[in-house]
């Protein structure tokens, strides 16, 4: 096993356990691109340069757009909840 | 040593799992599920992995030279476009589940209690 | 059940699962020494069978393409499952909302330097992504890979900030034919083989000589029509998931 593979599996590693314990949606969605990216380097080391296209615009692009697209309707569909509210209250 | 990438894959298994138990967040479940699905690609590129190999691409090298394995890599390849639209797919669901819940967090979507 | 019983329960499972899993994986072959047989048939007989020089390319639409298109449609259905949600929630409000006004507000901060940097990067992705479908059976490509680079071109407009331009270049129309197309061309191409050869997904197309474009039998068709379909689900599942979004109340 070579340094870079070493070095890429560590950053996986690493980056997976960021993931998780980053508290908001929203900068997971950043820490996910990041990890992509880390992944796409280990698919890089291991040969494997197909699979590192696909990665690289997959978790660049596709992912963190859907994320961010369906946290902003969330959060207006929470300003809409509370106007409702508000209208039934009064 | 030589089980190291074996041993990250686990690893990203068991924290990706712990991300879907422990979240608060159902957004926070699907991008954990990234993570476990993460896991499964570098155990199926660790196994096809050939010490001093080279990429599957015979344009430029000898057809008999040490080549890593491709059927991995297949199979690796379309899962991650996969793994996109079923991420997309479970989005949605939240979307519709927070609009008639109200909530996103996993504890309070109790139907059955009302 | 409750969260501190989820929890406590997932401590243990998690610590015996991953004892478990290292346990299982010492008896894997250890790293670098792969048994494949297969594999290493086909890295060395796919040059003279195929004339293909990406044998993951080649195993992914001709020796092993029946896995490709059950893997398509699993695309196709995934992206049909997201119009249906969302389209349905659409449908509620649509008939009260202005879309003229969207394009002033919705994006408040979309500088120049923005712009330009989109501006290069439209025809740089387009570019790239049909020369990666189109190459796909001569080096690193193929239709997965360049379909999803083809579709990240048009999002390049919404990163610049014109939301309507993007609908304009990329309506729901062109989206879902393009999807469906791809998709039903990859199962007609092998109903070819079965027409002429007798056996489904056979390549029965002159297979050229390695090293050209249009080489490898029906390699490039296969790719084309995947890298169609990819492009359009991925498009349609973004812009379904967008227009959630900016076509709706202004929230700052």
């Amino acid at each position: 096993m070579t340094v870079l593979q070493l070095i890429a599996l560590v950053a996986v590693m690493v980056g997976g356990t960021a993931v998780v314990l980053v508290p908001e949606p929203l900068r997971q969605a950043m820490v996910l691109g990041i990890f992509g990216f880390a992944l796409t380097f280990l698919f890089f080391v291991f040969q494997a340069p197909d699979v590192a296209l696909s990665e690289i615009v997959v978790s660049g692009v596709g992912i963190p757009v859907i994320v961010l697209a369906a946290l902003r309707k969330i959060r207006q569909q929470e300003h809409e909840h509370e106007r409702e509210e508000q209208e039934d209250g009064q | 040593m030589a089980f190291f990438p074996f041993f990250v894959a686990a690893w990203l298994f068991v924290v990706g799992l712990w991300g879907v138990v422990s979240s608060r967040n159902l957004v926070r479940t699907v991008i954990s599920l990234v993570v476990v699905q993460a896991s499964s690609y570098v155990l199926l590129l660790g196994i096809g992995y050939r010490g001093g190999a080279k990429a599957p691409i015979v344009a430029d090298i000898p057809t008999t030279s040490r080549l890593v394995d491709p059927v991995v890599q297949v199979l690796v390849l379309t899962d991650i476009v996969i793994e996109a639209t079923v991420a997309a797919l479970l989005l949605a669901l939240v979307v519709q589940a927070h609009k008639r819940f109200g909530s996103v967090n996993p504890d309070d979507l109790r139907p059955l209690r009302d | 059940m409750s969260r501190p019983v989820r929890l406590g329960m997932f401590a243990v499972a998690g610590a015996g699962m991953i004892v478990v899993l290292l346990l299982g994986f010492t008896g894997l072959p250890s790293f670098g020494h792969a048994h494949e047989l297969y594999g290493a048939l086909v890295n060395r007989t796919e040059d003279k069978l195929r004339h293909a020089t990406d044998i993951v390319t080649a195993l992914n639409f001709d020796i092993r393409a029946f896995d490709t298109l059950g893997e398509e449609f699993i695309l196709f259905a995934s992206v049909t499952g997201v119009s249906l949600l969302l389209r349905q929630l659409r449908g509620e409000k649509e008939e009260d909302q202005e879309q003229e006004g969207i394009e002033e507000h919705a994006f408040a901060g979309a500088s120049d330097g923005l712009k330009l940097v989109s501006l290069i990067l439209i025809p740089v992705l387009v570019a790239e992504g049909a020369y990666l479908v189109f190459h796909g059976q001569l080096t690193p490509g193929g239709g997965f890979q360049g379909g999803v680079v083809l579709a990240a071109g048009p999002i390049a407009i919404l990163l610049a900030g014109r939301y309507l331009a993007m609908k304009a270049v990329a309506p729901k129309v062109l989206l879902e034919s393009s999807d469906a197309i791809g998709a039903a061309c990859y199962a007609l191409i092998g109903l070819a083989g079965l027409i002429f050869v007798g056996t489904y997904m056979k390549n029965m197309m002159p297979l050229g000589s390695p090293g050209h474009l249009l080489s490898a039998g029906m390699m490039p068709l296969n790719s084309t029509a995947v890298g169609l379909e990819v492009a359009g689900a991925f498009l349609l599942t973004w812009t379904e998931f967008l227009d959630q979004t900016m076509i709706g109340e202004p929230s700052g």
